[in-house]
């Protein structure tokens, strides 16, 4: 197994039963599991925050298109920059992923789980092979898994090939099927036409990880944390300006300040909290909660100390997507382009107040009209680093 | 290209296909294979993977230009690839870029002459509490410095052909 320093608090993974989570589900009815799921309200840990429990009741009730089987798919595709707390979770916790699977498996009725894992991540490989191959010989896959007759399930490993896009959900489908990674049309939704037409599921690694522990502890246990929308625990990937970078596991609703000082760094000016698509936040609103109501985010967190230069940060960020749009929306293609030559603009000190305006009213059109989540979310950090940071970013000169 | 070869990456490519199979599925592992044991997808590779598969070069093209694991030039036998994001510039990685281009001898985009070394920008590894990180092929570097550059380069040729995916270095 791999050496990971990254882990800076104890996990609630840790604690709980392996495979308990599992024996529970088996012994209850499909609906129930995902009724379960649904009452403790778990949302997305990818960052988008949409409820698992109705997920899966939309794809149990998707029919199987003839001859095919329903799919259960870990997206491992970990790529939003700032973001490693998946990382953490395959290296010590795969186990308890795979059993969350499992469990969707039995929910939704699938017989093949696939783990989507970034190419970047393929020194993982050999382990979870391993873990795999382990639940195999204890019979937690393949037929008749827990001693329940019929209930057949196996998982395979198959690897991205660099593209951050592919975190999309439709996009990471077109690349199982050996497509370019662009994003489909939605409707129809992978819950009703997913992996080769068949009703899918997509979640990300620590959803699933949650998933094993609801079902061990049960909804109310889940539920009593966090906030009222905003159930449960969550990890974040902290990095950036700080004493102890890593990944620390918090209840969500906490506040950007409680967070600082826990991972020593309250001197900060300004926070990113949600990667490169996430949003800056300056110091005056560091008594903001994250949490899908207020901060949204995926878990990470960079931290920006008091002498950094925020535009040459919004200039990493706008190259990364310059790199990373898939190209082929316009909205995206184009506009991440234009975004990047503004910064470049406003990093020669040549832009004028009324250009700056033109380009946010591109970065709305962008999230109005691109066709994906990376198009709609890329001129967050822009947007937010010129609306809070207008005095550092105008009016530069070469000496800046 | 000479005939012995190209029959030789027939050979390889048909023994890649009888084992990921004719799906459209199998296009990306096949092509991640082949790469990973010719450190490059040619031309000719292409073509015979579309006929093996049944479907459009253009297809196979599209897709091997698309991802940035999978690029349709050679990139050398060891691909440098340093992580361009926010967490690994704040870390310094503007150093060890410079660094790895003083001793490489080559910049950002480019291949040594003799096909060994090859050096690009990645997005996001995923390393980002312990920055600068950089893979070469499947090994991660992590909290790399300047100086240790030269040491990493080293440890490269005197593995020269060996490719196990490794353990995590810092």
């Amino acid at each position: 197994m791999i050496r990971v320093n990254s882990q800076k608090t104890p996990f609630t993974f840790e604690s709980v039963e392996r495979e308990s989570g599992l024996r529970t589900a088996l012994a209850m009815s499909r609906a129930d599991i995902i009724g379960e799921i649904g009452a403790c309200n778990l949302r997305g840990r990818g960052g988008a925050g949409f409820p698992t429990g109705t997920k899966w009741n939309l794809a149990a009730a998707a029919r199987v298109k003839a001859g095919g089987t329903k799919y259960v798919v870990c997206n491992a595709d970990e790529g939003e920059p700032g973001t490693f707390k998946d990382r953490v979770i395959l290296s010590g916790h795969a186990d308890l992923v795979f059993e969350g699977m499992t469990i969707g498996a039995r929910a939704i009725g699938a017989t093949l789980g696939i783990v989507y894992l970034r190419s970047e991540y393929v020194y993982l490989r050999p382990h979870l092979e391993q873990v795999l191959a382990t639940r195999r010989e204890n019979r937690l896959l393949g037929t008749d898994i827990g001693g329940l007759a019929g209930f057949t399930f196996d998982i395979h490993i198959h690897m991205g090939a660099g593209a951050y896009v592919c975190g999309e959900e439709t996009a990471l489908i077109e690349s199982l099927e050996g497509h370019r990674g662009e994003p489909r049309n939605r409707p129809p939704f992978p819950v009703d036409t997913g992996f080769n037409r068949q009703p899918t599921v997509v979640n990300n690694v620590e959803t699933f990880a949650w998933v094993a522990c609801i079902l061990s502890r049960s909804a109310n246990w889940f539920k009593a944390v966090g906030t009222a929308t905003s159930t449960g625990y969550k990890l974040f990937s902290v990095s950036g300006d700080c004493r102890e970078p890593g990944v620390y596991e918090f209840p969500l609703g906490l506040t950007v300040a409680e967070l600082l000082e826990k991972v020593g760094g309250q001197d900060a000016k300004a926070v990113q909290v949600g990667g490169a698509s996430g949003h800056c936040i300056p110091a005056s609103e560091f008594g903001r909660r994250i949490a899908f109501e207020d901060i949204s985010t995926g878990g990470a967190v960079i931290v920006f100390g008091p002498g950094r230069d925020m535009l040459a940060v919004a200039r990493n960020f706008m190259e990364f997507f310059v790199e990373e749009s898939c190209g082929q929306c316009t909205p995206c293609r184009a506009g991440n382009a234009k975004l990047l030559e503004g910064v470049e603009m406003l990093q020669r000190g040549e832009c004028s107040m009324q250009y700056v305006q033109e380009l946010l009213g591109l970065g709305e059109t962008m999230q109005l009209a691109s066709k994906c989540g990376l198009g709609q979310s890329s001129p967050n950090a822009f947007v937010s680093i010129v609306k809070h940071f207008k005095d550092e970013v105008m009016g530069r000169t070469s000496a800046h | 290209m000479l005939a012995g070869q190209q029959q030789r990456l027939q050979e390889d490519i048909r023994a890649l296909v009888g084992r990921h199979g004719r799906d459209r599925s199998a296009l990306i592992p096949v092509l991640q294979e082949l790469q990973t044991t010719h450190a490059t997808i040619s031309d000719y590779a292409m073509q015979v993977v579309a006929d093996e598969l049944g479907i459009h070069p253009a297809e196979v093209y599209g897709v091997a230009s698309f991802y940035a694991f999978l690029r349709p030039v050679s990139r050398g036998r060891f691909v440098f690839r340093l992580c361009g994001t926010i967490s690994c510039e704040l870390a310094g990685k503007a150093r060890v870029a410079r660094q790895l281009e003083n001793d490489l001898g080559i910049r950002f985009g480019e291949t040594t002459a003799d096909g060994r070394f090859g050096l690009e920008w990645a997005s996001c590894l995923g390393m980002c509490d312990q920055g600068p990180a950089l893979l070469v092929n499947d090994r991660v570097y992590t909290g790399v410095t300047a100086e240790q550059v030269h040491a990493i380069i080293d440890e490269c040729k005197s593995t020269f052909g060996a490719h196990a995916p490794e353990a995590v270095h810092s």
